[in-house]
């Protein structure tokens, strides 16, 4: 046991340096369509099928990882991994501390989502959303009760079993959900927020910002973004 | 904008008195430090309610599972594996679930001095329902703390009692009950302390926060959330958590001091083996 | 055993069993392997920080008493959980940090730039280009370490408790039949602790199976990540659509959390009878139970 925590000890200490830089992909993988643990276990979604398209154009070998929302952008800046491709919106707040590439699905309003059949007060009511995203930050600025869930199932859970008049979170992401509730679930309304999303680096990571911007340009100049959106979001969501 | 100015602003924020939102941009050291502990608050009530209901419904317990009969010892003996056997954080996202599955209707109790018109509604509110889940938890860790010192009384106490003539109640208030809490003191404020560890548990799993209300923990997150930088934060929480830890021990050694106030100082037990049963 | 390839079209009882042997529930079952390895590599790594803690609290030496004091008195001052939120990003930095004040001495910018930690592409841990497993096993080691940090204070705390329970007099016996201090530490205090000490570590190791929960926190994905990530209502964009069932997988936790305190009392009954040799230790054994 002393001998394998020495060895262990001393490799971690210094072990050989190695060649190809692998970039790793930080995503959360609980929000569908945008990313999600599909049933084998592996990272899907329109972020997924996007950021392997990305790196194949930017020739970067690329590994997928997931993160907790809560700490996702603590990890990227120690450097548990170099890019965060989560559907984060781009903030001020959140760009003072990391960057971010061109927006990769432009700036889409956040929609109410409620029970059928119940008005809703939307600057007074009861709102869910997920801790520390945009719509949070919202909701408790425009006087509605804010309802904090850690992840973005408990916020539909929450409307469901009456917790809460309404969720708000990105349109895209509560479409399915509405669309899949027998009529049980209406929109109740949309609200502009967020710079569109885009991919977070390191600010010290200038190369790999470069490389990502490229990418992204390359798919939006040769129609191939705007295909992958529509495929995941369906035809009414914006493209470029 | 001024500390002071923050002081009144924010410490009470975690009870929904002073400014409504939360500072988002440009966060000072003393924001932090105003708003963690404004939500030391809900760590102190839960702590507090939760010791308070738990130690007599652990007495309950602890009696029920050294002396009752068959069924009571069956029952007391259960709650007490359930609650030590499973981990509070489940427990705490088991209880929400099940709450939110009540229909949400309203009681009127009638207190006689006081009308309450009760919501189950609230039961879904960390105020009350992960109160209730601490309650129950605490009530679990201390009965078996308090049925391990019954059982470790002296033979010759209880002899002694009922040389007496005491028996039942008599005699359980007057040798049993004094004797087990001296008895189960050091371990029993081992108990408190990690009670008051554990509330900060409760907006982590299950008890979504409202209106940004929580407790010291909720706003560290909040903190490192905004900031992203987790080593002011968390520390700050720990500085808060050591202080209530030392008042805890200070209250506590106070009791345990009269507890032991007939004994002759160089016989305070201080148990050869200090038994500790933690969480 | 069943032909899985169609989901959507599959009802029943077939439909279940296709579900529950998804390569999801496959990471799922084997994260449970992953809680028990944690718990058998953090017990004796605990063992082992508690015993340095026990014994530099018993040092001569005020600085490594204080230190030894210090560390115990910690985890009785501050909760678990807010450990568990900085540690294992700490520990990282802390190692990449002299890793890469060794391997690139060279290099003049600051690791620190405004936000970002950025060490040399050499001192990285695990390196960039290591492959997956190599950055969940690191993972896994990391929250190990930061488990036996605080688990290791409580066992200190007994250790220390135990050290100090056992008869001075043995003890001064002992000095006086010529025993040197090590000879007294390894004859008398060490074989004579255990028994003290055992009441208190099985609670020990109680705790600690219950703060497993929180090892989702550390980034390792554990069976509460995949329970809530299973039990999540899925919409039909996956291959098995079902609504919340998160309840169901939690009160699957729980049978398994009960069942593995259930088995760890009945190891430690018996340990406690086999090392009881008498009336002192059946009143410990007694009082720890």
């Amino acid at each position: 046991m002393k001998k394998f925590l020495m060895t262990v000890a001393a490799l971690a200490v210094v072990s050989a340096p190695a060649l190809a830089d692998k970039v790793r992909m930080g995503t959360e993988g609980a929000y569908p369509p945008y990313n999600f643990i599909n049933d084998a276990g592996e990272v899907d979604g329109f972020e997924r099928e996007l950021g392997d398209e990305l790196c194949s154009r930017a020739q970067l070998d690329c590994e997928w990882v997931t993160n907790e929302w809560d700490s996702i952008i603590p990890n990227l800046v120690s450097g548990n991994y170099d890019t965060i491709i989560a559907g984060m919106s781009v903030t001020a707040e959140r760009d003072e501390v990391i960057d971010f590439t061109q927006d990769y699905i432009p700036p889409s309003p956040s929609a109410y989502a409620a029970m059928a059949g119940v008005s809703v007060d939307l600057n007074g009511g009861v709102i869910a959303a997920q801790t520390g995203t945009i719509q949070a930050s919202h909701i408790a600025a425009s006087g509605a009760t804010l309802v904090e869930f850690a992840t973005p199932d408990e916020t539909i859970a929450a409307v469901k079993n009456g917790e809460a008049d309404a969720v708000l979170a990105d349109k895209e992401f509560l479409a399915p959900f509405v669309a899949e509730s027998n009529g049980e679930m209406v929109f109740a309304g949309e609200v502009p927020l967020g710079g569109g999303i885009g991919m977070g680096v390191r600010e010290s990571d200038g190369a790999l910002k470069d490389k990502m911007d490229a990418a992204i340009s390359s798919m939006k100049a040769d129609g191939t973004l705007n295909a992958m959106i529509t495929k995941w979001f369906g035809a009414e969501a914006q493209t470029y | 904008m001024s500390c002071w100015q923050t002081v009144q602003d924010y410490s009470l924020r975690s009870i929904g008195i002073g400014e409504r939102l939360l500072p988002k941009a440009d966060i000072t050291l003393c924001e932090q430090i105003v708003l963690i502990g404004s939500g030391v608050i809900w760590n102190v009530y839960f702590g507090v309610l939760a010791l308070f209901f738990g130690f007599a419904f652990a007495t309950l317990l602890a009696v029920g599972k050294a002396y009752g009969g068959k069924y009571s010892q069956a029952a007391a003996g259960g709650f007490i594996f359930l609650f030590r056997g499973s981990p509070l954080f489940i427990q705490f996202f088991l209880a929400y679930e099940a709450f939110i599955l009540l229909p949400k209707v309203g009681l009127v109790l009638d207190l006689g001095f006081v009308v309450i018109d009760a919501q189950t509604r609230w039961l879904t509110r960390a105020w009350l329902g992960a109160l209730i889940v601490l309650f129950l938890n605490t009530s679990a860790y201390s009965a078996e703390i308090f049925y391990g010192a019954l059982r470790a009384i002296p033979r010759g106490d209880s002899e002694a009692a009922d040389a007496y003539g005491l028996s039942g109640w008599r005699k359980f208030k007057a040798v049993l009950f004094p004797t087990m809490l001296r008895l189960a003191w050091p371990a029993y404020t081992n108990e408190a302390i990690f009670m008051f560890h554990a509330t900060t548990l409760v907006f982590f799993s299950g008890f979504p926060a409202w209106r940004q209300s929580g407790d010291a923990l909720y706003y560290a997150n909040y903190f490192a959330d905004k900031t992203f930088n987790p080593f002011v934060p968390y520390p700050i929480v720990a500085v808060y958590f050591i202080l209530v830890t030392l008042l805890v021990i200070f209250a506590f050694s106070m009791i345990g001091r009269r507890l032991n106030r007939h004994l002759p100082s160089n016989e305070i037990t201080r148990p050869k083996f200090r038994f500790s049963l933690l969480r | 055993m069943f032909d899985c390839v169609d989901p959507k079209s599959l009802e029943g009882l077939t439909w279940l069993a296709c579900y529950l042997t998804t390569g999801k529930h496959m990471a799922f079952y084997a994260s449970f392997a992953t809680v028990l390895f944690l718990l058998a590599l953090t017990a004796p790594l605990a063992m082992l920080f508690g015993f340095g803690g026990a014994l530099a609290s018993r040092s001569a030496v005020l600085p490594l008493r204080l230190f030894g004091k210090g560390y115990i008195a910690m985890v009785r001052g501050i909760p678990d959980i807010v450990f568990f939120l900085f540690m294992p990003i700490a520990i990282d930095q802390l190692l990449e940090t002299v890793r890469h004040k060794l391997l690139c001495p060279d290099v003049v910018e600051p690791i620190r730039r405004g936000n970002d930690f950025v060490v040399c592409t050499a001192a990285k841990l695990p390196l960039g280009a290591a492959d997956q497993w190599v950055h969940e096993l690191y993972g896994f080691l990391l929250a190990s370490l930061s488990f036996a940090i605080v688990f290791g204070a409580f066992a200190g705390n007994t250790l220390y408790g135990a050290m100090q329970a056992v008869p001075r007099a043995q003890l001064e016996t002992a000095s006086a039949y010529g025993m040197t201090q090590r000879q007294i530490f390894w004859r008398i205090l060490m074989p004579q602790m255990w028994v003290y000490a055992l009441p208190g570590l099985s609670n020990l190791w109680q705790i600690l199976i219950k703060a497993t929960p929180l090892l989702f926190l550390l980034g390792v994905e554990d069976i509460v990540y995949w329970a809530r990530e299973l039990g999540g209502a899925k919409t039909s964009a996956f291959s098995y659509p079902h609504p919340d069932w998160r309840l169901y997988y939690f009160l699957f936790l729980l049978i398994f959390y009960l069942m593995l305190t259930q088995l760890s009392e009945r190891v430690f009954g018996w340990l406690i009878r086999k090392t009881d040799h008498g009336a002192l230790s059946a009143h410990a054994a007694r009082a720890g139970s």
